[in-house]
């Protein structure tokens, strides 16, 4: 870990930023127009300016609650949107601005898993298909026995029986399938693996079971995590790092043990105090005024202010930066920096 | 006498090749103005109690045997006229997705002021008035304004609260939730959590809130029913099947949470999955992925017996009961 | 580790996959469906099998003499026995004609849609997956074709190539000009159908995983996507070829098809039509039953499909 922290990270994301064109239809079809963007067309600002780091090793949670732009940056870091503005780095090389051919050998060491196990498999594809297709693909001079060899490898770490490869996706339950495309991920040996929601479509006893699958894939193959989120009970389980989100733009970033004993961004705050609780009746619910608003045309100023009670005059002006704290956390909020939450808290 | 009476409710759904039970021997009472909570994981059967309890099935499923007594009524044996006269009026429904139930075509006043009227002698005015009177009660802004928007003009907790104004429009006697915030981000969940305790305290209105998350239903409900592939394995108090679990599934349920273990640690994970509806196992449908199943749990299935403050649905309870003193009294 | 386990059953054979998975058993299940695929069927062997049911080769000059022309059919006094249906003005049997005919109406229908669905899906799967202006361009040029009716195309066509190549020329390769023309006109419908299909499955996650795994855009079209747009494919390719059947019948009704000495059902009915006044009903109405019964069975075929694969009840 020490050794880790020294070197240069893994991944580096600065000053990202993703612009959805509203006035072009769906979000899907804009990825091709290259982030063309007429002025006076209005814009989903579903990414702003935003600068992550993950090191080797770790496990980066991005969390948010909806409309947040955090499968944004996940579809950013895989490649499957072309960045606004900023840029990506991985391993020290720029990946935003690469060709699909220059692309090619990170896709071996990038994987991505879905959210959604009834999507993310090809329907009409069997189980050894989806297997075999990523192998021969990135190693095309492998014999049928070395591929078959890998697949079976891989299906065994990840608890799927050999035997079933034979069959389609729609005949496994839910947690199969995910550790289905959990293997279709690692069939390719990555390094890095983004994971987009990956339990929040399963059931609370295969959660945990998949979660177990993925700790145990970090350990014994050295894998560093993307790993995004709404649950934040998953989070301080599974994280080693946390950013949270609000409105595409970062909160505060923290290592878990900080965030979660020490939260410091009012958002974060709240985000915290509204997680259901199992044993103690609700300690403190911290009330938002009003829902999250369109990321459609952003007011100036910091994006938390229309929900936050601490919000003042240079809230609604100046959009604040991250700023380090003593504890190592990175915190975007006037008020903390002035330090004015807890004055008002005690007062 | 109880709100709600359950006795023996086996609902089946008519396969191509058999017919399959997703309900079997459902019973459970409600007492008027108690909050319960039906917690399982999917193909459990608790979304099928819920449309049961309304006599909502459609094919191919449908009531095989039992009794749903509400105010001493039984739903099952209802003509459509009763039946109609019992949904919305006194018995209401909130479904996961807002959208589902408004439609999209009608404005929410539209909506809220034909129902008001369909159901009782009121003019057009007297209906608004009430239906302002709903929508200020679940805390809509401006609700004047509301009345003339259509679904999607509002946003998603905006939806749900109009949604609660709705079933609570013609002062039901029950409520029946099924995953009412699922759908919704935590923040705006924990507000609408405390708008449906809040509404369900003071209006004396029941409650059963069909859900997976065992934190909402620790925090909404008085009392809890377990269900494992379609029947009630475990029910008693919330708090003490929260604190207190006897069945070994409840115990697997609560235990896998990740609040339960040390961050990094690895989860109490329950092996297998829920057996599909077609192949449930004989004996106790959970013996296949209990570590402490025998060949008595393979053969029958468990009757539902009292154990402490609880009713649990186990062969093995004692043993497991002194199995867990036993590790107690050597940590 | 996890102790899972499916219970280990044999594998069931592709044919038993078939016959049990909902198509199978919504098939089973409707008699409707049933009769018009044994129908199909029966048609459809027949015809292909003709030079080996027929007793006579309708197109072997020397078995015909034009004095047998127009026998009645077998019911009606005065036919002659070893024509059950009767002879056309040529003196044919019809039934060896009509088998044989029926054949030709066949091939060119199934032979028109392969090239419409050829042409359909190959533009509609870029036009969906590549999008942007190509996509524009794609459907603009269907909305073009649209605008044009089949026929009028066909007849524009047909009529121009006549006078160019010449009636013997044409006569010769009458079968390839109808089935490029009859191809060529309809493939908008493929490509419309094709593209909206791959809008919506392009938004699947499985492929975004395909794309993060680094396949190309064209294994990505043909390996992934187009194997699960294949439903609508099959519906549309029923109606077509029904379609097709009728265009090619109406094309030959019109003179501009197949010729009188290689008949197709429309020419049949075509060249029957000139007796059907002077009592001989049989040349035109025999052949219009067979293809009325053809195009039916086919379209009632097209018709269960659309309710089996119809995508808001069938849940994959």
């Amino acid at each position: 870990m020490s050794d880790a922290k020294t070197g240069r990270p893994l991944l580096e994301i600065r000053n990202l930023e993703k612009r959805f064109d509203l006035d072009h239809g769906f979000l899907e079809t804009l990825k091709f127009r290259k982030g063309k963007i007429v002025r006076e067309s209005r814009s989903v600002h579903a990414v702003n300016n935003i600068s992550l780091e993950a090191r080797k090793g770790e496990a980066l949670c991005v969390v948010g609650e909806s409309g947040c732009g955090k499968s944004t940056v996940a579809r950013l870091v895989a490649g499957l949107l072309t960045p606004t503005a900023g840029e990506i780095h991985y391993g020290g090389q720029r990946i935003d601005n690469l060709s699909r051919g220059g692309m090619q050998p990170l896709r071996k060491k990038i994987q991505m898993i879905f959210q959604n196990p009834y999507a993310s498999l090809n329907p009409r594809m069997t189980i050894r298909q989806a297997l075999e297709e990523p192998v021969r693909h990135h190693y095309p001079s492998a014999s049928a026995a070395e591929v078959r060899d890998k697949v079976t490898e891989v299906m065994l770490s990840v608890g799927v029986d050999p035997s079933w490869a034979k069959r389609y996706p729609h005949e496994f339950s839910g947690g199969q399938r995910q550790r289905i495309a959990i293997a279709r991920a690692l069939t390719v040996d990555p390094e890095f693996i983004i994971a987009d929601e990956p339990i929040s479509a399963l059931d609370v006893s295969i959660q945990a079971q998949v979660l177990n699958l993925m700790l145990e894939a970090k350990e014994s193959r050295g894998l560093t995590y993307l790993f995004i989120t709404h649950d934040l009970s998953v989070v301080e389980h599974f994280g080693t790092r946390v950013a949270v989100l609000y409105l595409g733009s970062v909160c505060e970033v923290a290592d878990t043990a900080t965030l979660f004993s020490n939260p410091k961004h009012p958002y974060t705050r709240a985000l915290l105090s509204a997680v259901p609780q199992l044993k103690d009746d609700r300690p403190n619910h911290i009330r938002l005024k009003g829902e999250i608003p369109t990321p459609i045309n952003l007011p100036k100023g910091c994006p938390f202010q229309s929900r936050c009670a601490f919000a003042d005059a240079r809230c609604k002006s100046e959009k604040p930066k991250a700023i380090h704290q003593p504890d190592g956390s990175m915190v975007a909020c006037h008020a903390v920096e002035e330090d004015r939450l807890d004055a008002v808290a005690a007062g | 006498m109880s709100l709600l009476s359950v006795r023996d409710l086996t609902v089946k759904f008519a396969m191509r090749d058999q017919t399959v039970t997703a309900l079997n021997g459902i019973s459970f009472d409600l007492a008027k103005g108690e909050r319960l909570g039906i917690v399982g994981e999917s193909g459990a059967g608790k979304s099928i109690t819920g449309f049961s309890l309304m006599n909502l099935l459609s094919r191919p499923g449908y009531i095989d045997s039992g009794k749903i007594l509400f105010e001493g009524e039984d739903v099952v044996q209802m003509n459509d006229k009763r039946l109609r006269n019992l949904r919305g009026n006194r018995m209401a429904m909130i479904f996961q997705d807002p959208m589902v139930t408004l439609n999209p075509v009608l404005t929410i006043g539209q909506q809220m002021i034909e129902t008001l009227m369909a159901h009782r002698k009121l003019s057009r005015e007297e209906a608004r008035q009430i239906a302002i009177v709903k929508l200020r009660e679940v805390y809509i802004p401006s609700p004047e304004e509301r009345l003339e928007q259509y679904p999607h003009e509002l946003s998603g907790g905006m939806r749900q609260r109009i949604i609660i104004a709705i079933a609570l429009l013609l002062d039901p006697q029950l409520i029946i939730a099924d995953e009412p915030t699922t759908a919704l981000d935590v923040t705006i969940q924990a507000d609408i959590m405390e708008l449906m305790l809040e509404l369900c305290q003071s209006n004396q209105v029941g409650l059963i809130l069909i859900t997976h998350d065992l934190g909402v239903v620790s925090q909404m409900t008085e009392r809890t029913l377990v269900m494992y592939a379609g029947r009630i394995i475990e029910s008693g108090r919330t708090r003490e099947i929260i604190n207190d679990p006897q069945h070994p599934y409840t115990q697997g349920l609560i235990n896998a949470l990740p609040q339960q273990t040390v961050p990094g640690q690895r989860l109490k994970q329950i092996p297998g999955n829920m057996p599909g509806l077609a192949s449930i196992p004989a004996g106790c449908a959970f013996n296949p992925r209990c570590k402490y199943a025998t060949d008595l749990c393979r053969s029958r299935v468990p009757e539902i017996v009292q154990y402490g403050e609880v009713a649990v649905a186990c062969h093995e309870v004692q043993r497991l009961h002194s199995d867990e003193d036993r590790q107690e009294a050597r940590a | 580790m996890s102790t899972e386990t499916l219970n280990p059953k044999s594998e069931p054979s592709r044919w038993s996959k078939i016959w049990n998975s909902n198509m199978g058993y919504s098939f089973r299940r409707n008699p409707v469906a049933v009769v018009s695929m044994i129908v199909f069927l029966l048609i459809a062997l027949a015809s292909f099998l003709a030079p080996v049911i027929a007793p006579y080769d309708p197109y072997d000059p020397a078995q015909i003499d034009i004095m047998n022309s127009e026998y009645p059919p077998a019911w009606v006094s005065g036919s002659l026995p070893e024509f059950v249906l009767g002879t056309d003005d040529q003196g044919r049997d019809l039934w060896s004609t009509i088998l044989y005919g029926t054949r030709l109406s066949l091939l060119i229908g199934i032979c028109a849609v392969a090239l419409q669905a050829f042409l359909g899906i190959s533009i509609g799967l870029i036009a969906g997956y590549v999008g942007g202006r190509l996509d524009s361009l794609l459907m603009r040029l269907a909305d073009i074709q649209l605008s044009f009716s089949t026929l009028m195309v066909a007849i524009i066509f047909l009529a121009v190539t006549q006078a160019m190549f010449g009636t013997d020329t044409f006569n010769k390769y009458a079968v390839v000009f109808l089935i490029a023309v009859i191809g060529v006109a309809e493939w908008p419908q493929y490509a419309r159908t094709v593209r909206a299909t791959v809008l919506a499955e392009k938004k699947k996650e499985y492929v975004d995983s395909a794309r993060v795994l680094g396949f190309g855009p064209m294994r990505i079209m043909v390996r992934h996507i187009l194997p699960n747009s294949l439903s609508p494919i099959f519906v549309i390719s029923t109606v077509q070829v029904a379609n097709a059947i009728i265009s090619e019948a109406s094309l030959s009704f019109l003179g501009l098809g197949m010729p009188p000495s290689q008949p197709s059902l429309g020419s049949l009915i075509s060249s029957g039509f000139d007796y059907i006044f002077s009592g001989s009903w049989w040349i035109t109405a025999i052949p219009g039953v067979v293809l009325v019964v053809l195009v039916l069975v086919i379209n009632l075929l097209g018709d269960w499909m659309r309710d089996v694969l119809n995508p808001k009840l069938y849940k994959g």
